[in-house]
């Protein structure tokens, strides 16, 4: 599931307070940012990069009703047509005794639902691999990918990040998706990895 | 800005033309129904209800659903006072002002229930007849509880404890203005009084509003029949209501150009409330539902005989009780659950009216099937009535809104509240 290879400056900062404003300049100078990478997650930077609202909600929704209406039909199926229970006397379409087990079910579509698309969307999952910017990005640096395309100066960009106050600056040619791989196979030490 | 709001002329027309309007549906139903005319012995299950009983069936209706519902905002007050709250802050005069209105209704109510007790009305309280209480192992088993004496002592005192520690938590908050911004011990001295009001409050509102009131008010009315939801579900049932309301007044005063502070993300969360509460008052009426329906006990089974009737004939609450459900479950959860809902105005204050007169038809159809039986009856008198306590809310909210500032504006978790968002 190739993205494409590209050509990206990478820019890293060490405080929160800093990268703000300088994500705001980079975007107001025209920049490409193919995304920001922080150790935890950083409250209202979805809206200074410009990221639209996620439709996360809706994919819920959607498992959701799939969840309810698993449950009904099947539970209909069950006791009216293919197996039908005398069970206290009530009757074989029993609707009152099928809520909780359709709520139940509701929920649990939704959540697995939401979590398998959260991860698809962040292309997250076992044996999948990709490329990071920078190792520290997961401990104690936010770390700013900036893309390159044919109009951009290097230089230029570089001294704008510096600029901004970035700490580290380097340019990097990257996959952008993700590939099949391992983590665990291919293991590099962290003193191996660039930028300790 | 100007914190101060000076009521318009067209609310105060409405108000007293909505206290008019149900002053004459009451006076109507007090000359016409004869409500102290002894009640008619006999107890078919077909017989025709007087129009005494009706009178003090919607009497009882409208007077606890009104009074639960705006003590609901005191509760609101308190529980996010206690849970160190502070995104209501901008707009916490509102719920203040709701609550401000307890004492109104509070003695109108301990009338209207004074009235039933001591006027004998067992058309409405089985259990007030002595005699039948005699004969009636059940009954006689709950004399300790359901007395008139224990019944007038404990509404007094759940009446006058609304009253007081919310009056309490509405002087704490009224000082504040008084005085500059606090420095921080002050501020802390303040927060804790607070606590330890709004801590006194909720324990006492788990005493009544969360338990003894609803049993004595309302599920006496079927004196042999009990539910443990019953109280909850009540309280569900006002709460959401009473979150409601704070939405429309929120709204208007927008609307009016007041309260800077609050914006559509404290909108938000008094939506969220409203949703989430409408899902939970359908969870406890579930549960009341589902736990009969299943044990399929005769003597749990008739209360809901009364209303739905059963697979045969279906009862004359029939489709009251399946609205109640359209009303206050599928609509607020289909309407409200998108995020945008919850951020607009307009259809806020529509969801708010929808909810409030959704739980008013549920009060109607906890009252009505045990108190004038199989022949329930919607006229101007039903509808008129209501206008009373909500011209009497007009009034009373109004009154507190104008005459106080409409920002805390010496609150210390005011800048949270400015700055607040989701």
């Amino acid at each position: 599931m190739a993205g494409g290879i590209k050509k990206f400056v990478v820019g890293s900062f060490d405080d929160e307070a800093v990268l703000f404003p300088a994500v705001k300049n980079v975007r107001k100078a025209g920049y490409k940012i193919h995304d920001v990478y922080t150790p935890f997650p950083v409250h209202g930077l979805d809206h200074a990069l410009g990221l639209r609202e996620t439709s996360l909600h809706t994919a819920g929704f959607i498992f959701a009703i799939t969840g309810t209406t698993t449950a009904l039909s099947f539970m209909s199926w069950v006791f009216t047509k293919d197996w039908p229970l005398n069970i206290g006397g009530k009757p074989h379409f029993a609707l009152p005794a099928w809520i909780p087990i359709t709520f139940e079910l509701t929920v649990l579509f939704s959540a697995v639902g939401m979590v398998l698309t959260f991860c698809y969307l962040c292309q997250l999952s076992p044996f999948v691999k990709k490329h990071h910017f920078h190792a520290r990005a997961t401990d104690d640096l936010f770390v700013m990918a900036v893309e390159c395309t044919d109009k951009t100066n290097e230089a230029e960009l570089k001294s704008f990040l510096q600029n901004s106050g970035a700490q580290e600056i380097n340019t990097q040619v990257a996959e952008t998706g993700w590939w099949i791989g391992r983590y665990d196979r291919e293991q590099k030490l962290y003193r191996e990895e660039k930028g300790y | 800005m100007n914190h101060q709001f000076e009521l318009p002329n067209n609310y105060k027309k409405w108000t007293w033309g909505l206290i008019g309007a149900g002053a004459i549906a009451v006076l109507y139903g007090f000359i016409m129904f004869h409500p102290f005319a002894p009640v008619a012995h006999g107890h078919g299950e077909h017989e025709t209800a007087s129009n005494a009983t009706r009178f003090w069936a919607v009497m009882l209706q409208n007077s606890v659903f009104w009074l639960l519902l705006v003590n609901a905002s005191m509760f609101f007050i308190c529980v996010t006072t206690m849970a160190m709250g502070g995104w209501q802050v901008a707009l916490r005069r509102v719920p203040e002002a709701i609550s401000s209105v307890v004492p109104i209704l509070g003695i109108v109510t301990f009338l209207v229930l004074m009235g039933i007790i001591w006027g004998g009305r067992t058309d409405i309280f089985h259990w007030l007849d002595a005699e039948a209480v005699k004969n009636d192992p059940i009954l006689n088993g709950k004399k300790g509880f359901l007395n008139p004496t224990f019944f007038t002592i404990w509404s007094a005192i759940s009446i006058f404890m609304w009253w007081f520690l919310g009056r309490k938590m509405r002087s704490l908050s009224l000082d504040s203005d008084k005085n500059g911004q606090m420095d921080q011990p002050t501020a802390k001295k303040w927060i804790f009084k607070n606590t330890v009001w709004a801590s006194l409050y909720c324990v006492f509102f788990g005493l009544s509003v969360a338990s003894t009131i609803p049993w004595l008010w309302l599920m006496s009315i079927d004196a042999h029949w009990y539910s443990t939801m019953y109280s909850w579900y009540t309280f569900a049932s006002t709460f959401v209501s009473g979150m409601s309301l704070v939405a429309i007044y929120v709204v208007y005063l927008k609307n009016k150009g007041k309260l800077e502070y609050v914006t559509e993300e404290h909108l938000h969360d008094v939506g969220k409330f409203m949703f989430a509460f409408s899902v939970f008052w359908t969870y406890l009426w579930f549960s009341q539902y589902m736990l009969i329906w299943y044990s399929n006990q005769p003597e749990e089974t008739k209360y809901f005989i009364e209303r739905i009737g059963t697979a045969g004939k279906s009862g004359p609450y029939h489709f009251l009780f399946f609205l109640n459900l359209i009303l206050n479950f599928l609509c607020p959860l289909l309407i409200l659950m998108k995020r945008g809902a919850k951020r607009n105005w307009t259809l806020l204050v529509i969801m708010g009216v929808l909810i409030i007169f959704g739980h008013w038809i549920d009060f109607y159809q906890m009252v009505m099937p045990g108190t004038v039986k199989a022949n329930p009856k919607m006229t101007l008198f039903e509808l008129g009535v209501p206008m009373l306590f909500i011209g009497l809310i007009m009034w009373g909210v109004g009154k507190y809104l104008s005459a106080n500032s409409l920002l805390m504006k010496n609150h210390p978790f005011l800048k949270e509240s400015m700055i607040h968002h989701t």
